[in-house]
């Protein structure tokens, strides 16, 4: 036990000195936020026909997207990468000799990618409060309950990436090409609404599609998505389960 | 008898067509520095995984305080430390949160702070791990290794990268790790720090144990013929030829050369000394391990 805290803690604070963790998961979603925010504003659309914003408005809308978007860059990108490189350096291989165990190595990385998704969540949430006037969660429990599952779906997918990609190289490919996908496909950049069939198509085949989904239910109408949560918990299941199998110290 | 340590017997791992280990045996002593020395890629790192229970073997029965390290990984681990080679740390973590992290996952852990003044890390315990040179990296990786107070730990090329005086130090320091009852098993292509060293050693080669013994016992067996120079201006040494041991005499001028095996050099002096020559300059030509390691290795070194 206190290895894991020992571990969680140094592991946080290498997650602070890493550059590319920072930038992708607390300086660019707060990016995007100011440039789309300066885009659209916060006025709802009041033609029904026209709306794709759920009927509030694009700086309310964008909210709980943000805070998807920064699970999704732990889970596809710092995650994956700190996992890879640590097995590419023989980092693994050096806490494996000294029987660090692997069960404490993955929950301190899960950990790690709560307590970020939280930080960055709440950071969002408030600057977009102060400087936008933007709500807060209209069902806190349901958004916090669908916030949970989500940044843990994340961290399993995170884990199964690194276990399979193998080396840091490789993993900073996939995991950008699949940040960018999803910021583009998933709801977080143009709204879905507003995408063409095709596009949204290959949306539907992306984990962060459906966490949007949970997170702008709980947080714009309390409501929960059945399907969306279905097809988040079976990511945390399959990832879980295949990271089980493939992972490797070296 | 003394106790064993580590007990390997008729080891086997093959990867893939490659035969990494062949029937390797062999047994460290508790309390004894033992070198494993042997060409690249003749199976000493291999060897040192299965000790460790980090790989399997095929085939054959290892035994390390007793334990089945495959059977009882974590409990060995606790009583193991291990330098390993190829491993590493996360680039910028602390030189002192690596110790820190190290110590704690082990229940009797010692005071790391020690740690850090013996292997010199003092001025450089605030700083990443990427920041430290080769020699700095290594002496924490020893550092992290004897952490946990092990019974028996594994140093694996561990002087490389370390300049002359660190090497210097760092035999120091093994020395006294083995004075505090540690056995230390060794896996180095120096010499000059096996023989220095070590108390006993195994000589790999293709995945088998070709030679073991003393460091003083290889060089005899294998490190060629002995001999004994000295310089005189009398004539007539016939009578050399019938020293013990010697098998061949020499001479160049005053520059006289006996050549043989087994205690050449006391027997030539007694020698010299009844038929009335005492030279200044009397000694036995150097053999090291190196030339032992050599000839058992030459034969196969064309065909690697």
């Amino acid at each position: 036990m206190n290895a894991l805290r020992k571990l969680t803690w140094i592991e946080f604070k290498l997650f602070v000195r890493d550059p590319l963790s920072m930038v992708f998961t607390l300086l660019l979603p707060f990016f995007f936020l100011i440039v789309l925010n300066g885009v659209f504003g916060n006025e709802p659309e009041l033609d029904p026909e026209e709306d794709v914003w759920f009927g509030v408005g694009p700086a309310d809308y964008y909210v709980p997207a943000y805070i998807g978007l920064v699970m999704a860059a732990i889970g596809v990108l710092s995650l994956p990468v700190r996992l890879a490189t640590y097995r590419e350096l023989g980092v693994l291989r050096r806490f494996r000799a000294s029987s660090m165990p692997l069960w404490a190595v993955l929950t301190g990385q899960i950990i790690i990618t709560l307590a970020v998704a939280v930080v960055g969540g709440v950071s969002i949430a408030l600057a977009s409060a102060i400087v936008y006037g933007t709500h807060f969660p209209n069902s806190f429990p349901l958004f916090a309950l669908g916030f949970g599952l989500s940044a843990l779906s994340f961290a399993a997918l995170g884990v199964f990436l690194g276990s399979v990609l193998p080396t840091a190289r490789s993993a900073q490919g996939a995991g950008l090409m699949l940040f960018f996908v999803m910021f583009l496909l998933s709801g977080v950049g143009p709204p879905r609404d507003a995408l063409s069939g095709g596009m949204r198509t290959v949306g539907d085949a992306l984990p962060l599609t459906y966490v949007v989904q949970i997170l702008q239910g709980a947080w714009l109408q309390s409501s929960w998505d059945v399907t969306a949560s279905f097809v988040v918990l079976g990511i945390l299941a399959g990832a879980s389960l295949l990271s089980f199998r493939l992972f490797r110290w070296e | 008898m003394r106790e064993s340590a580590i007990t390997v017997s008729h080891l086997g791992k093959r990867y893939g067509a490659t035969v990494a280990l062949d029937d390797l045996s062999l047994e460290v002593e508790r309390g004894e520095i033992f070198g494993i020395i042997g060409p690249n890629g003749s199976g000493k790192t291999t060897t040192v995984e299965c000790i460790q229970g980090l790989r399997q073997p095929d085939s054959g029965e290892i035994r390390v305080l007793g334990i089945d390290p495959l059977r009882e990984r974590s409990r060995l681990r606790t009583l193991v430390g291990s330098q390993l080679q190829e491993s590493a740390l996360p680039d910028r973590i602390r030189v002192w949160e690596a110790l820190d992290l190290f110590a704690a996952i082990s229940p009797n852990s010692m005071d790391w702070q020690e740690l850090v003044d013996d292997w010199g890390l003092r001025e450089k315990w605030n700083s990443g791990f990427a920041d430290l040179s080769g020699g700095q990296r290594q002496r924490l990786l020893v550092a992290l290794a004897l952490v946990n107070r092990p019974e028996i730990v594994f140093l694996d090329e561990m002087t490389t990268g370390l300049d002359p005086a660190s090497r210097r130090v760092a035999w120091d320091l093994i020395e006294e790790i083995r004075q505090r009852g540690t056995t230390v098993v060794l896996i180095t292509h120096f010499m000059d720090e096996a023989e220095h060293l070590c108390d006993r050693i195994a000589v790999v080669d293709h995945g088998r144990v070709i030679a073991n013994g003393t460091p003083a016992e290889l060089v005899d067996t294998y490190g060629g013929q002995a001999s004994v120079l000295f310089s005189t201006e009398a004539d007539g040494l016939d009578w050399l030829e019938e020293v013990p041991g010697a098998e061949r005499v020499e001479r160049i001028g005053n520059q006289v050369a006996v050549y043989g095996s087994g205690p050449l050099l006391a027997y030539t002096g007694a020698a010299l000394v009844t038929h009335g020559i005492a030279p200044l300059d009397l000694r036995a030509g150097h053999r090291s391990l190196e030339d032992a390691f050599l000839n058992l290795t030459k034969t196969r070194a064309g065909s690697t």
